[in-house]
């Protein structure tokens, strides 16, 4: 029994994840001290906020087979509009009235991308990488963006807001954990509920896994798609809302060309490009792994520009990892299939 | 005859200017095997197709029962207990056999929730009905191709099933396989549920159904009692032509072996494999799936290269560990699965034909010469018979028998010595077979070595000269198809496990 656990665990590629951060965070605390510093710890997880939320809105479109790269354009244009809006009528408001267009706006955006890919049935790349550029076309040309300097008060302050605050005695420095946060475990909560106890949950694994036999078993494949896409358009927008508020300020184009590094992060849990199959804690991890090697490996002493050239090298290794392991699936099960026949 | 389950009557329906069916009925009874038989192209998925509510039929109508449709959707078509099974199954492989199962049921009472308690419930319960044992848990993609089968029956089965349409169901099973499904179809018929079983194997039509109809071009041929068919009638039906059975008989046999085999190896496979080919022979391989066959093909032809033996061509021992080596002793190899493994299927039929001579048909630079090209081109869509108008198409464009000629076209433009066929004819319609089997014939005729791997017993008694029979990884048995029938191959086959 305790064997079959264990291999069941050892087959899991969340295992081998979760051992690479341990390792690094064993690496990273024996060369600098200073990892498991209260303050560090939640550097990292305020760090993690909005690239979690994005990576929840493309584990999503990978589970169910496509590709989503429009996502931080998206985001920046409904959060850019959201500002200029308010910054405009002089809003002095609280917080929940940005959330609420900035929802409002995602979902519409959204809708425009599900609206193609439900209906044209275009590979979902190809249409993102449109809408993308459409997206930023918009929010430069049309609303003419530049950057917001002071934003609304209201959000301001939301972007400051502590739940608690962190520090380390040794060299004085002290962390917020911001409010944020809540907002990126809610959302992990929802997703997880989603993905596992609805069917329209079931439904983008099910066509991610094969879309025929989806729409043959009865699935509204067409309508599934398009929600899926509104849903990520909202939630993707939300986290340019939060990263904009912990910033202070709304530059249109500083969340652009984050889509590589949280799909990487995304890939790197083990979630299968191919679309169908892949965990949210599998996704999570990837992301934390990908946030860690940004942020700490100042702490290693490793010059920034070596960043770029660890995140590849860990995306190599890590898909090629799970490339190994499908190997070996199929040949063990052709073995196996020797073995019957004979038998 | 009792109260039918479905009863179609005069079905039209185009596409385009393609009439596909030209007014088609059927009558099916409870409890009734009824077998739908007819080359590609002949209407027969059109006409699931519209029992299941896919397509609408032009005119006609569709009767369950006292409810007469004409045109019927595809929720409506499920409530009147129609099920298909289709050729792929249907399922999801990145799911566990349980939500495989349940989703239909699930989707069809329009429910918003999981609730993994109850999916289990009714899994189980599915499961159970045709006595399937398998883990619920497990993931449908790692289960063997029968297994995936039977999960599809089982969901088929959640319907209070009157009707189920099986597209096929034989194609990737290994005998052993087909016989336990043949079980379960008995059994579903005494519960009685009706099976449309739709194929073009004769052995299984005659051995599963009790009535049959044969559909070509869109007109039905004839619907009568399986008893009364035999194999000239069958083949003529499908057809409209006949045929004579051309036996294989060798001349122009060179006397120096071409190919010679020792003790041939690969670890985990096969082994202790020994034969000779000669120039003009053509030897037949068989085996169940699993056998070693497959792997023996992949091993000459220096896929996954052997590990023991040896390989000797015209009498040099030579080491085959690469594709790019085989190629160089003139050694072809037409794959099982065509349609992934030996073909471009989006680029035209064209280049298909030309890809394995292109530096005969270059200049020196490496430019393509047109004219070179196209006169290739031409010979071999004349000297296959390549049914095309125009070989710029797409190689998809084509049916089965065709895509494999242009298979064959690839191969035999490069002047091959050595030819390994495996499973020439899987999917090909009767006709197109026929076709096949006579080049083949002819390819020996004129000198070239073939080796054609199959378990399809009339087509190996039929083509070749010498019979070489694997079992557990090895050879088991060298026969003259002079001297034996097709029951005598398969006791080889199956043997007891002495």
């Amino acid at each position: 029994m305790m064997g079959k656990k264990m291999k069941g665990l050892l087959s899991k590629h969340e295992f081998y994840i979760s051992l690479v951060i341990v390792l690094l965070c064993i690496m990273i605390e024996i060369r600098s001290g200073q990892f498991f510093t209260p303050n560090n710890l939640v550097d990292l997880s305020s760090a993690l906020i909005v690239p979690g939320l994005f990576a929840i809105g493309a584990f999503m479109v990978i589970v169910s087979g496509g590709i989503d790269v429009s996502f931080p354009a998206l985001a920046s244009l409904s959060v850019y509009a959201t500002t200029r809006i308010l910054t405009d009528i002089n809003y002095k408001g609280g917080i929940l009235l940005p959330i609420v267009m900035v929802l409002v706006f995602g979902a519409l955006l959204g809708a425009f991308n599900g609206f193609f890919i439900a209906k044209l049935k275009l590979p979902t790349m190809i249409i993102t990488l449109g809408t993308s550029s459409v997206f930023k076309g918009i929010m430069q040309g049309v609303l003419n963006s530049t950057q917001i300097p002071n934003i609304p008060e209201g959000m301001k302050n939301f972007g400051t807001a502590a739940l608690f605050v962190a520090k380390n005695e040794q060299l004085g420095l002290t962390s917020r954990m911001p409010v944020a946060v809540l907002v990126l475990i809610v959302a992990i909560g929802l997703a997880f509920f989603v993905l596992r106890y609805t069917m329209f949950g079931r439904a983008i694994y099910a066509i991610g896994g094969n879309e025929t036999s989806a729409y043959r078993a009865g699935f509204n494949v067409g309508r599934t798609k398009f929600i899926l896409y509104v849903i990520v358009g909202a939630v993707s927008s939300l986290a340019g809302l939060i990263r904009t508020c912990m910033m202070g300020q709304m530059h249109p184009t500083n969340m652009l060309g984050m889509e590589m590094m949280i799909i990487a992060g995304v890939v790197l849990g083990g979630v299968a490009i191919t679309g169908g199959d892949g965990t949210l804690t599998g996704c999570m991890l990837g992301t934390i792994l990908i946030v860690m090697v940004q942020n700490s490996l100042i702490l290693l002493g490793v010059p920034t520009y070596w960043q770029e050239f660890f995140l590849g090298a860990l995306i190599i290794v890590g898909t090629g990892i799970s490339a190994m392991q499908v190997l070996r699936n199929r040949k063990r099960l052709v073995s196996k299939k020797l073995g019957e026949e004979s038998s | 005859m009792a109260q039918s389950v479905i009863k179609v009557v005069d079905v039209k329906k185009s596409f385009g200017a393609v009439k596909a069916l030209k007014g088609v009925s059927l009558e099916i009874a409870p409890g009734e095997i009824h077998c739908l038989a007819g080359e590609n192209g002949c209407g027969k998925s059109t006409l699931i197709k519209i029992i299941s509510g896919v397509h609408a039929p032009d005119s006609g109508h569709i009767e369950f029962g006292d409810k007469i449709y004409t045109k019927i959707s595809p929720i409506e078509a499920i409530m009147n207990g129609v099920q298909v099974i289709y050729q792929d199954f249907s399922i999801f492989p990145n799911l566990t056999v349980m939500e495989n199962i349940v989703f239909n049921s699930e989707l069809k009472d329009r429910r918003k929730l999981v609730n993994w308690k109850r999916f289990r419930r009714i899994a189980e319960q599915a499961v159970d009905r045709i006595g399937f044992k398998v883990d619920l848990n497990a993931r449908v993609g790692d289960l063997p191709v029968a297994d995936k089968q039977l999960v599809a029956i089982c969901r088929a089965l959640m319907f209070n099933a009157k009707l189920i349409i099986m597209d096929e169901p034989t194609t990737a099973l290994t005998k052993k396989e087909v016989n336990a499904l043949f079980k379960i179809i008995m059994s579903l018929k005494e519960q009685g549920i009706a099976i449309l079983f739709v194929s073009h194997k004769l052995n299984e039509v005659f051995e599963i159904s009790e009535r049959f109809t044969i559909l070509r071009n869109g007109e039905k041929i004839i619907t009568g009692n399986t008893s009364e068919l035999d194999d000239k009638k069958f083949t003529y039906y499908m057809t409209g032509r006949e045929f004579e059975d051309l036996r294989f008989k060798p001349k122009n046999v060179s006397d120096e072996p071409l190919l010679e085999v020792e003790n041939l190896g690969l670890t985990g496979y096969f082994h202790d494999v020994s034969f000779s080919l000669k120039r003009g022979e053509i030897l037949g391989i068989t085996g169940l799936l699993g056998s070693g066959r497959t792997e023996l093909a992949l091993s000459l032809f220096g896929i996954s290269p052997a590990d023991q033996g040896k390989i000797r061509i015209k009498g040099q021992e030579v080491v085959i560990d690469s594709v790019a080596s085989a190629m160089k002793h003139n050694i072809g190899y037409v794959p099982e699965d065509r349609l992934s493994e030996g073909l471009f299927l989006p680029q035209s039929i064209a280049d298909n034909i030309v890809i394995s001579e292109l530096e005969n048909i270059s200049s020196k630079s490496g430019v393509i010469d047109k004219k070179k090209r196209r006169s290739e081109i031409e010979k071999w869509v004349k000297e296959l018979g390549v049914a095309t108008n125009n070989p710029n198409n797409a190689c998809n464009t084509l049916s089965g028998g065709n895509q494999q000629k242009v298979v064959l076209a690839k191969w035999l433009s490069r002047n091959l010595d050595i030819l390994i066929l495996n499973g020439p004819t899987v999917g090909v319609d009767i006709g197109a077979k026929h076709d096949i089997h006579a080049i083949l014939q002819n390819l020996a005729h004129e000198g070239l070595g073939i080796i054609i791997i199959s378990d399809d017993l009339p087509e190996i008694l039929q083509n070749s000269s010498k019979i070489i029979i694997m079992k557990n990884g090895t050879v088991v048995a060298e026969l003259n198809p002079e001297e034996i029938v097709e029951n005598q191959l398969s006791e080889y086959m199956m043997g007891g496990n002495e």
